[in-house]
């Protein structure tokens, strides 16, 4: 049998070292052009009649799991460096093993200052207070009655990817390791305006406090610019109640600022004249220049990009076809487009977006590549609708230095060895 | 005007009036400041809100001694977590930066702040104010901020002028 489907149209170039159209992906049909992909392979073996196509399975259960031949999709859990600090730390979204926009709940990634509080519903309390009108306490059961509202944000800590930040490439690190600290939710809840208006905002209020009932009563201030504009309380987490690690039974959303602003486990917001000047926004999440200044305040993620597939763990077999995959997100809008390189950056190609592309939601984008078998150098470049592009790494230093370590979102590459394994390479 | 145009224009009123009484949800409950007082633990810049109380850095070591330092350190030097002490001008240019109290943060109120709330870490809100006061003491004066026998209180506390104080500026960028 001549297994040679040389009948199928070619795959027109776009860029350097391999990368196809992207309209493999726009229009689900082959172009005809210049490259042959020249697919081939031997005969399949002859089909085996399995165990479960002759019994019945078990029956059915209360809460699903995934299969459990996907045991390894599960998050990189950092150890406590301190066992007497335990619960301080962060467990990591597996990107390069998931696929779409979506974050499972179960693998949304985890970040506390103090472990995760076992709050009872009907004990926990809202208290809106300061410069309002009327002070008011909201109970769970209050907060459900009022008329909701469901978006889809990333949600992304402000620390993610600043493994990027030292000076030399870690080659080991995987996307869950440099990326992890990013997620994607379904988030239902009541608009924080609808609360603040009837507290009664009272005209010297300019910031809120945004405080959590975990034991580090973790606390950031924010403009009320933000609270009236998309600010949520958030009571459901892709439909069911937001996960106790994710700030059950209530909490912030502040969509496209940086994750701990999403305050979890929201007990308190307090309006104030100015910022309070916690720890948190002052001693941590503020962003130390090259110079001895530091920005604060930083509020948005900015538009950043990265690729899931390939990535480190995730073996080429063999010179051909091979999709790249990954997402794409800003914390100002929506994504207008990203760029792919094979070359270290010297071409680009533009990536397919595909399904839901969302202000503040990550929109995961696809490329095409006929991988040589040679070294290449695998980059994406996201461009946001208000024309932000995501920096070269360069670029990135210049203007910050890397002493920052919070909102990093220079242009990351991953190399590509003549075996087909990835790395963590600057570029 | 008619009976009949009189029934009518009382309908149309009633019709046009009849929205006006479906009011937005309102499920809050009222609360008075004092009620909420156990809650409201935030201290700002300015130290509105400082508690009664004081103490100075001899009774802050007692403190730090049996309730900080197996995770900040002897004398706050760090390890196994954050370290509280030194770090003077490693801000610079060309620095590995040293974010420590007495280099990086810019007031002290967030010491008393963050104190009351968090730590320490295994009993939070378990200090009384006293022992805040003397512990915020302890590391200022560990970090040459405040004398060894400068006592803190509300007062005091929102006076001291961090080193850091000026080291912040806005983020440049909103697009929107």
């Amino acid at each position: 049998m001549n297994d040679k489907r040389n009948d199928l149209p070619s795959l027109e170039p776009a860029a350097g070292n391999g990368l196809l159209n992207r309209r493999i992906f726009l229009e689900g049909a082959l172009l005809a052009g210049a490259t042959t992909a020249g697919l081939s392979a031997a005969a399949a073996d002859p089909l085996p009649v399995a165990p479960w196509m002759k019994k019945p399975g078990p029956h059915f259960a209360p809460y699903g799991m995934p299969s459990s031949f996907e045991s390894k999709v599960v998050r990189a859990v950092t150890p406590p460096n301190n066992p007497l600090t335990a619960g301080v730390g962060s467990s990591r979204t597996p990107h390069h093993l998931l696929e779409g926009m979506m974050t499972p709940s179960g693998l949304h990634f985890e970040r506390s200052h103090s472990g995760i509080p076992d709050i009872d519903p009907e004990q926990h309390r809202l208290v809106i207070h300061g410069l309002v009108k009327r002070p008011l306490v909201f109970t769970l059961e209050a907060l459900s009655r009022y008329p909701m509202t469901s978006r889809i944000a990333f949600v992304e800590c402000a620390g993610n990817s600043g493994a990027l930040n030292a000076p030399q490439a870690a080659p080991r690190l995987d996307v869950a390791a440099i990326h992890g600290l990013l997620s994607c939710s379904e988030w239902t809840g009541v608009k924080l305006s609808t609360l603040l208006d009837e507290a009664g905002v009272e005209p010297a209020a300019r910031w809120l406090l945004a405080e959590g009932a975990d034991s580090s009563g973790m606390s950031r201030s924010f403009p009320i610019a933000k609270a009236m504009d998309d600010a949520m309380i958030c009571l459901y987490q892709n439909g069911e109640r937001v996960r106790p690690s994710n700030g059950y039974p209530v909490r912030l959303l502040l969509p496209g600022f940086e994750g701990n602003m999403n305050v979890k486990w929201l007990r308190r917001l307090k309006l104030t004249a100015e910022p309070t000047m916690t720890k948190d926004e002052t001693s941590k999440y503020t962003i130390l220049l090259k110079d001895e200044k530091a920005w604060q305040f930083a509020f948005p993620l900015e538009v950043k990009s990265m690729i899931t597939r390939p990535s480190p763990g995730l073996l080429l077999k063999g010179p051909g076809f091979y999709e790249i995959s990954g997402l794409a997100w800003s914390g100002n809008g929506g994504i207008r487009q990203v760029e792919v390189s094979t070359d270290g950056g010297k071409s680009w190609a533009l990536a397919a977006l595909s399904g839901p592309n969302l202000p503040k939601a990550p929109v995961r984008f696809r490329a095409a590549w006929q991988w040589n078998g040679g070294p290449a150098t695998l980059q994406s470049r996201a461009t946001d609708d208000t024309g932000m592009v995501q920096p070269s790494r360069a670029a990135f230093i210049a203007e910050r230095g890397l002493r920052g370590n919070y909102h990093f979102n220079a242009i990351a590459s991953w190399g590509i060895n003549e075996k087909g394994e990835a790395s963590n390479v600057y570029a | 005007m008619s009976m009949l145009k009189q029934i009518t224009l009382c309908a149309a009123l009633v019709v046009v009036a009849a929205p006006a009484l479906a009011q937005a949800p309102q499920f809050g409950q009222p609360i008075s400041p004092a009620d909420l007082a156990p809650w409201d633990i935030s201290i700002g810049p300015d130290g509105v809100g400082l508690p009664a109380g004081s103490g100075t850095p001899a009774q802050g070591a007692t403190v730090f001694a049996a309730k900080c330092q197996a995770c900040h350190g002897e004398k706050g030097a760090g390890g196994p977590n954050d370290r509280l002490v030194g770090g003077k001008g490693s801000l610079a240019a060309g620095q590995a930066p040293v974010k420590t109290v007495g280099s990086y943060w810019p007031y002290a109120t967030t010491l008393f702040d963050y104190i009351r709330r968090a730590m320490p870490f295994v009993d939070s809100k378990s200090l009384t104010s006293d022992e805040i006061y003397a512990v915020s003491a302890y590391i200022l004066n560990l970090n040459g901020i405040i004398g060894e026998s400068d006592a803190m209180d509300a007062q005091s506390l929102a006076k001291v002028r961090m080193p850091n104080r000026d080291g912040f500026i806005p983020f440049p960028r909103y697009p929107r």
